[in-house]
């Protein structure tokens, strides 16, 4: 059933179906328990090489896919862009084709261009996995929200999630409006009009232009990081100001109607976006986005690597043993 | 010089209304007479044009031929074969070269290899300011003088309004147009695309109508100021055509072009991050390509002009982010204005001729663009009906980027004549 049911790559939430996306979802399911085990290992992806492509600065990401891998026996091999070849000049089309060469089976690649992560599928047999891609999408962070809010309410369908801040540069933003309409969400977004990109409505999102308007609205808050170098660019005039306009609050949340779960995807800029009682709360699930980060990588992987005819029988078959 | 009569052909010249059969004389590299039944001179090359068009050569207003500075993607030589090649007898070459057309040599040098190339003519523009900076008018007078025939920043717009005031009132002196590339400068940023639902979506930073159109009122309004003639480049948005339209009604001296590409092609082109679609300005949105084909039946628009930008193959196998603006456009204008303006039913064949020859012909003052008796011999024949698909590894430019590649095109050069001479024979003669 696995074999070719996600492609050969995952390059972004939009391309996918409404049954694909759940079908990750529940994969990811019993992937959960490895990370709770003792000897947190299962020989899913053993003898397989990734390689961890980054170049851009990245922690949290990197440091989720790496173990997904390794708890998957994958063997792998981390690239930064600092003090690699690719800071010599090395063009993304030649990065590619070494790649190829050294017979690699999966790149997890995150590039500051968007587009990038397809334009390296296109080129190479292996197996791509978008770990954010410019201001484009970031699939795997919009499927870990979208896990965490299932495991919160039950559902997505129905539910009402405000995406909130810099929607303009935000690749969590597009994975995450994808992702929900697909599910049947209500999606909203809400931050200042400068960082709103043109056409959002006709993505089918509602636009709140007041925090107030959008906490009153939504069942959950999905709070984005503010780049702080927005400010710089004219954006908006200061953090200050953004707290106090934009910020989630608990003041703000106290006036809700009910009780909203709050995600960020991270790091957060406390204090600015998001307010420290709030990410500290109990309302927050923050942290379980990171746990869930780990399972969806997981499974994100054990998907691209089952889908191909030779592996796929023996990739269920194990499975079935992590789920145990 | 032997003389050259084309016989039979559907003579088309838009600046005589003249859409009949009829024989075509050249002698001594200018036209000599046009009408039935004309005797051939002695020694006279014969030219069968029964079944075809035959029609000033065509004239593009804007291209870059990148000599000197990248001779590795195109030279004058080889853009002057690529013009011939797509039925053009001439090309005005933009100045933003390395370095910089921006003195009364190297415009000589310009015009010393299109002789030596010895196909399509090659006009120079020269650069309105020093090394295209911004800052200091180029010299006006000495570059008309070595053959420049407009001025222009292209590729970079002219930032400066007090700059652009002085280039059209310093220009009248030598009745030449002032071309301008309309962008404020911070409103395109950084952007790759038109600001628009398709850049929303593939997260790639967006150029807005704006950026152009702000330029374009700044343009009209300074050339109601000073009287001199302005000239934009290659328009995208309805709303620099709706400008336009309006200061053509108060009479202000305006001419514009628009490219094939910004006439048939819209942002989504751009989906899958084809960098072949990364142009400067940028593919805008169906409402934006009818209101150019409107202007440019209408007359708002004056000219089609290709901006043919021609780039190594390495560079457009980039990112998106990192590939740079632009497509040749020299072999696939004439049959890309056939299948999508004439067959569409936009503009009249005369129509489409008119916007490519003797159209760009007035908006630079340059010889050509007419078959009247005594302009120059320059000619093109062409099969309005055949059809070819793209091959860019076929092209006489040095250079494949096109979003055209695999396409059918309808209408085919045969012949391209230059002063009488054969400077470019189609496959199928």
């Amino acid at each position: 059933m696995t074999e070719r049911f996600l492609g050969k790559d995952l390059l972004g939430l939009e391309p996918l179906t409404a049954d694909q996306i759940r079908f990750i979802l529940d994969t990811a399911e019993p992937f959960k328990e490895v990370s709770e085990r003792a000897i947190k290992k299962v020989p899913t992806l053993r003898g397989k090489t990734i390689v961890n492509l980054f170049f851009e600065a990245s922690t949290r990401t990197r440091i989720s896919f790496e173990f997904a891998e390794k708890r998957l026996s994958a063997d792998t091999v981390n690239v930064a862009a600092a003090g690699s070849s690719v800071e010599k000049g090395e063009t993304l089309v030649d990065t590619a084709r070494n790649l190829e060469a050294m017979r690699i089976d999966m790149v997890v690649m995150r590039h500051p261009s968007s587009g990038a992560a397809q334009f390296l599928a296109d080129r190479i047999r292996s197996n791509v996995v978008n770990a954010g891609d410019g201001t484009h999408e970031h699939p795997t962070q919009g499927l870990l929200d979208l896990l965490t809010l299932r495991d919160k309410f039950g559902r997505i369908e129905g539910l009402k999630v405000c995406i909130c801040g810099d929607i303009l540069h935000s690749r969590v933003a597009r994975s995450n409006i994808w992702g929900l309409l697909k599910l049947g969400a209500e999606v909203g977004v809400c931050g200042p009009a400068s960082l709103l990109p043109l056409g959002i409505e006709e993505l089918g999102v509602t636009v709140y232009r007041r925090i107030e308007d959008a906490i009153e609205w939504a069942d959950a808050l999905n709070v984005l990081r503010l780049q702080l170098e927005r400010m710089h660019a004219g954006f908006l005039p200061s953090l200050r100001e953004y707290n106090r306009v934009f910020g989630v609050t608990v003041e703000r949340l106290e006036k809700a109607p009910r009780e909203l779960v709050i995600l960020h995807p991270g790091p957060m800029n406390r204090g600015v976006e998001i307010d420290s009682r709030v990410a500290d709360g109990p309302h927050s699930v923050i942290l379980e986005q990171v746990t869930n980060g780990v399972a969806i990588r997981m499974a994100v992987l054990y998907l691209l690597a089952g889908g191909r005819p030779e592996m796929a029988e023996a990739a269920k078959g194990r499975a079935g043993e992590a789920g145990e | 010089m032997k003389p050259l009569l084309i016989r039979g052909g559907r003579v088309i010249d838009p600046s005589q209304g003249q859409d009949a059969v009829a024989d075509l004389l050249v002698v001594d590299g200018r036209i000599a007479g046009m009408g039935q039944g004309l005797g051939a001179p002695d020694g006279a090359e014969i030219v069968d044009a029964r079944g075809k068009v035959v029609a000033p050569g065509l004239i593009d207003l804007h291209v870059h031929l990148r000599e000197p500075g990248r001779e590795d993607v195109e030279t004058v030589a080889t853009g002057a074969r690529a013009a011939a090649a797509g039925g053009f007898t001439a090309v005005c070459a933009m100045p933003n070269t390395d370095p910089v057309t921006d003195n009364q040599a190297a415009v000589g040098f310009i015009v010393k290899q299109a002789q030596a190339a010895g196909a399509a003519r090659v006009y120079p523009i020269a650069a309105i300011s020093l090394a295209q900076k911004g800052q200091q008018l180029a010299e006006f007078g000495e570059l008309v003088g070595a053959g420049a025939v407009a001025v222009s920043d292209d590729g970079n717009p002219v930032v400066s309004s007090h700059l652009m005031r002085m280039a059209l009132a310093y220009a009248r002196a030598f009745d030449i147009p002032v071309a301008d590339h309309c962008e404020d400068p911070a409103l395109k940023a950084n952007g790759v695309m038109h600001e628009g639902l398709v850049s929303t979506r593939l997260g790639l930073r967006g150029i807005p109508a704006a950026a152009e159109e702000i330029m374009v009122a700044r343009n009209l309004l300074l050339a109601d100021l000073t009287g001199g003639h302005i000239h934009l480049c290659h328009m995208s948005t309805r709303g620099s055509v709706e400008l336009i339209r309006r200061a053509k009604e108060k009479g202000i001296r305006v001419t514009a072009e628009a490219t094939p590409h910004h006439l048939t092609l819209t942002d989504a082109v751009c989906e899958g991050y084809n960098t072949n679609a990364k142009m400067n300005p940028p593919l805008r949105e169906a409402a934006d390509v009818a209101a150019l084909r409107a202007g440019l039946k209408d007359g708002t628009i004056d000219a089609i002009a290709t901006d043919h930008a021609p780039h190594h193959y390495d560079a457009k196998e980039r990112d998106f982010d990192d590939a740079p603006f632009g497509i040749v456009g020299l072999e696939t204008a004439l049959g890309l204005g056939i299948r999508e303006l004439v067959q569409r039913g936009v503009l009249t064949l005369p129509e489409l001729i008119d916007r490519m020859s003797t159209a760009p012909a007035r908006v630079f003052h340059l010889p050509g663009g007419t078959l009247k008796p005594g302009a120059p011999g320059d000619v093109v024949i062409f099969d309005p009906e055949a059809r070819w698909r793209v091959d860019p590894i076929r092209f006489f430019s040095k250079s494949r980027n096109t979003p055209f590649a695999g396409q059918e095109l309808a209408g085919r050069v045969v012949r391209t004549f230059v002063a009488g001479l054969t400077v470019h024979r189609g496959e199928t003669t």
